[in-house]
């Protein structure tokens, strides 16, 4: 996921990117964008039925990339993969496990040599709106309206809500996002429990409470400067949107101009810098998520903002009596537009069908098969992660933190707050409103210094020509 | 020289494949990148469109440019100032710190110096990631800690933070250039020092008078060698920096930021167009270098 797992480039790495596009040219004569282009026919079909609804030829070879991260591969090569091969004993499976897609795609990608379905995350994933603008993307409308497998009705509606337009660009669905995550504050009940302190429900409350956590000598609150900056800035949007609302939210996805400056994002900022001058240590900007992560688990900070994949990723760190809790983001005023409870929860870790695989429509079949019930719940039992495939995980034991942001999301109900989808969009100011998160939060600027220039940044990509934009409205 | 018979199919035969290698993986890469600096590919589709100087115009208006530019050139000037000082000091003293001789164990301290030197970057900086940890549990910050002075944020502070990564390049870079100054040193005719000697020269009059004149050459080349470097510096900014070139942008280099803008911002058209910048820069400075600095040859 992107979230889970930043890595550090190795000079090595990035030249073996580079060398890749150049092998990929193939002859001297030839350049790094392939010599020949094969036209868009998105692979050979067979037969459409009820069963095939796409008509996948049934011994057609099938090439699946996954990103090997915090979610790991075991629920691809254990459950999906499986599923379909049941359903097509004949079509052989590639399956090609990867941190860095990138570096490994975008040389295919230019060469015109695409495999059929990936998992298009991690810190070195794709960019989906520039695969999109060049046509690389098949659109997904044809998945969410065909039949959902195992169930009655189409696959559009045996999913959470939000699901599908998770996955929007320019309008229609060309990502298809697959894990439902519920992001807050996240914290060793046990601890909180043994120290009976409860979360708080206003910023006047987080206020004492950080203090006294303080005073117990544990680091009260802490974010990853250093790789995971973008934490932190979803609590400030998180928090600016119960302020005022979801819309601030789509206001910035659509570059609207002067919703960073706004109220509602001022107060936000205003807020999480007074907790930041407080209470957050100067050492944690030069920190990895890894590190502060572990930290946590160790019992030396309170407070983590995350998403609800953290329970899963630091599986391994975390020592027994260590029990994940989610608290939502606390409120700033009486007059806030959401009430205390409202999380922000979102489809988020998109897969993707290139327009010009061979196999496109085992690529749409594969994807059906990650949307049935059986293959969500299987997701579920090897990550431990909700989908959004409604009840898919319904009787599952779930593990403390899922079990968690899951009651969080009952107690939200209709209070739901969106994802930001600039980061998908729009990776040269989302790269820039990290650094300003980091100054902002370890007091080398302030709320309002920070509006300010967030608005121009997002202000100077609204006037860049060479930037493809994209809007949505809701 | 009249070559043997067979001599140029010999030669050729050798040749071939390095030139083969150098032009598939260095000319033609380069090549590329001029080409595509005037367009505006994305880095997946296969028909670049032309957008003629627009990539420059943008780049001379571009903060961030600049910004990697300035750190250029603090790293220009600081990078082989301090590597060159270090090195030709712990050199001489290895070599002629007795008069003809190197102090005692200099063979030793030779080997420790060149240390570094094997280690690859992503070692290094992983290494330094331990030594710079901004909490006590950092080796630097560890020791602080010990006589009572609070944990210094060596990379989290934006005045400090590109001081510390040239700390590492010179750190890395010292042991090479003292075995390389070691070498030009024992090329010294002996005859020349103890003459020296003999009128009574004094250590520091030696190696200004003497060692250095009669060096020259080498420290021209080690020069460039140093200015080079201070052109990359990719490895170290992108392991070490908090969020890669920062904090606030204080210490991004241009091969990062090209790496940015082609793998995360998708832009290859631009980031091509700045490694063309890259490239003028870096030829622009060879060139200088060796103009400025060419001398008349000392013969012995």
């Amino acid at each position: 996921m992107s979230a889970a797992l930043p890595q550090n480039p190795s000079r090595r790495s990035v030249l073996k990117g580079i060398g890749m596009a150049a092998l990929a040219a193939g002859p001297l004569s030839a350049c790094a964008f392939g010599s020949s282009d094969t036209p868009a026919t998105g692979g050979a079909t067979g037969e459409k039925s009820t069963t095939n609804p796409f008509g996948v030829v049934a011994n057609a070879p099938l090439e699946v990339v996954i990103f090997k991260g915090g979610l790991g591969d075991a629920y691809a090569t254990e459950v999906h993969e499986p599923l379909y091969k049941k359903a097509f004993p004949q079509a052989e499976i590639k399956h090609v496990p990867t941190q860095q897609i990138a570096q490994t795609l975008q040389p295919r990608f230019a060469g015109g040599n695409v495999p059929d379905m990936i998992a298009n995350s991690g810190s070195d994933m794709m960019d989906n709106g520039a695969l999109q603008g060049e046509g690389q993307l098949l659109d997904l409308t044809a998945l969410y309206d065909a039949p959902a497998i195992g169930g009655s009705g189409s696959v559009r509606d045996s999913l959470l809500p939000g699901s599908v337009e998770a996955g929007f660009i320019a309008g229609k669905p060309y990502m298809m996002k697959y894990i439902y995550t519920v992001y807050g504050l996240w914290y060793d009940s046990a601890l909180f429990a043994k120290n009976s302190w409860a979360p708080p429900t206003t910023f006047a409350e987080f206020d004492t409470l950080l203090g006294k956590i303080k005073a117990a000598g544990i680091a009260p609150y802490a974010y990853a400067g250093k790789n995971a900056a973008y934490y932190q800035y979803w609590m400030i949007a998180v928090t600016a949107a119960q302020i005022g609302g979801n819309q601030v939210l789509i206001d910035m996805d659509n570059l609207k101009e002067g919703v960073w400056t706004s109220d509602p994002v001022r107060q936000a900022a205003e807020a999480w810098a007074s907790i930041g001058k407080k209470y957050l240590d100067p050492s944690f900007e030069g920190l990895t998520h890894t590190e502060v992560q572990t930290s946590q688990n160790q019992g030396k900070v309170g407070f983590y903002p995350s998403g609800s994949w953290l329970e899963n990723e630091q599986k391994e760190q975390t020592p027994a009596g260590f029990q994940y809790a989610l608290a939502p983001t606390p409120s700033v005023g009486s007059s806030d537009k959401l009430p205390y409870g409202a999380v922000r929860a979102a489809a988020g870790e998109s897969y993707i069908v290139p327009s010009k695989a061979k196999n496109s429509a085992g690529g749409l079949e594969y994807l059906r098969v990650m949307l049935s019930k059986e293959g969500a719940r299987g997701f579920t039992e090897k990550t431990g992660i909700i989908t959004v495939v409604k009840g898919a995980a319904d009787g599952l034991k779930l593990s403390p933190g899922t079990q968690s942001s899951n009651e969080a999301l009952k107690k939200a109900g209709d209070n739901i707050i969106t994802y930001n989808l600039f980061e998908d969009w729009y990776k040269e100011f989302e790269t820039d409103l990290r650094s300003k998160t980091n100054a902002l939060m370890f007091g080398r600027s302030s709320a309002e210094q920070f509006c300010k220039d967030v608005q121009a940044k997002a202000d100077a990509i609204k006037a860049d020509s060479s930037i493809t934009k994209q809007s949505r409205t809701s | 020289m009249k070559m043997p018979r067979g001599g140029a199919r010999f030669v050729i035969g050798f040749l071939a494949l390095p030139v083969l290698l150098y032009v598939v993986f260095v000319i033609a890469p380069y090549l590329q990148a001029f080409y595509l600096a005037f367009t505006d590919w994305r880095g997946v589709s296969s028909t670049p469109r032309f957008s003629g100087f627009d990539n420059f115009t943008r780049l001379l208006a571009d903060p961030t440019f600049w910004a990697a530019v300035g750190h250029h050139v603090i790293l220009l000037l600081a990078l082989p100032l301090i590597t060159l000082a270090i090195a030709l000091f712990f050199a001489f003293l290895l070599n002629m710190g007795a008069g003809t001789k190197g102090v005692r164990g200099s063979k030793f301290y030779q080997a420790v110096f060149f240390f570094p030197q094997v280690l690859a970057v992503a070692v290094i900086g992983v290494l330094f990631q331990a030594v710079y940890r901004p909490d006590k549990g950092g080796v630097l910050n560890g020791l602080l800690d010990l006589v009572g002075i609070a944990p210094i944020g060596w990379l989290t502070q934006p005045r400090l933070a590109l001081w510390s990564l040239i700390a590492v390049l010179v750190w890395q870079a010292v042991g090479f250039y003292v075995v390389l100054f070691a070498a030009g040193m024992a090329n010294i005719p002996k005859e020349v020092v103890e003459a020296a000697e003999l009128d009574g020269c004094s250590r520091s009059r030696m190696f200004f008078q003497v060692t250095l004149p009669l060096l020259w050459d080498t420290v021209q080349v080690a020069w460039v060698y140093l200015g080079i470097a201070a052109f990359d510096g990719f490895a170290l900014v992108a392991t070490l920096s908090v969020d890669r070139g920062g904090p606030d942008g204080s210490t991004t280099v241009l091969p990062l930021e090209i790496w940015r803008t082609a793998f995360t911002y998708s832009k290859f058209g631009y980031a091509s167009a700045m490694g063309v910048a890259l490239f003028v820069l870096s030829l622009t400075f060879a060139v200088l270098t060796l103009r400025v600095t060419r001398r008349e040859r000392i013969e012995y």
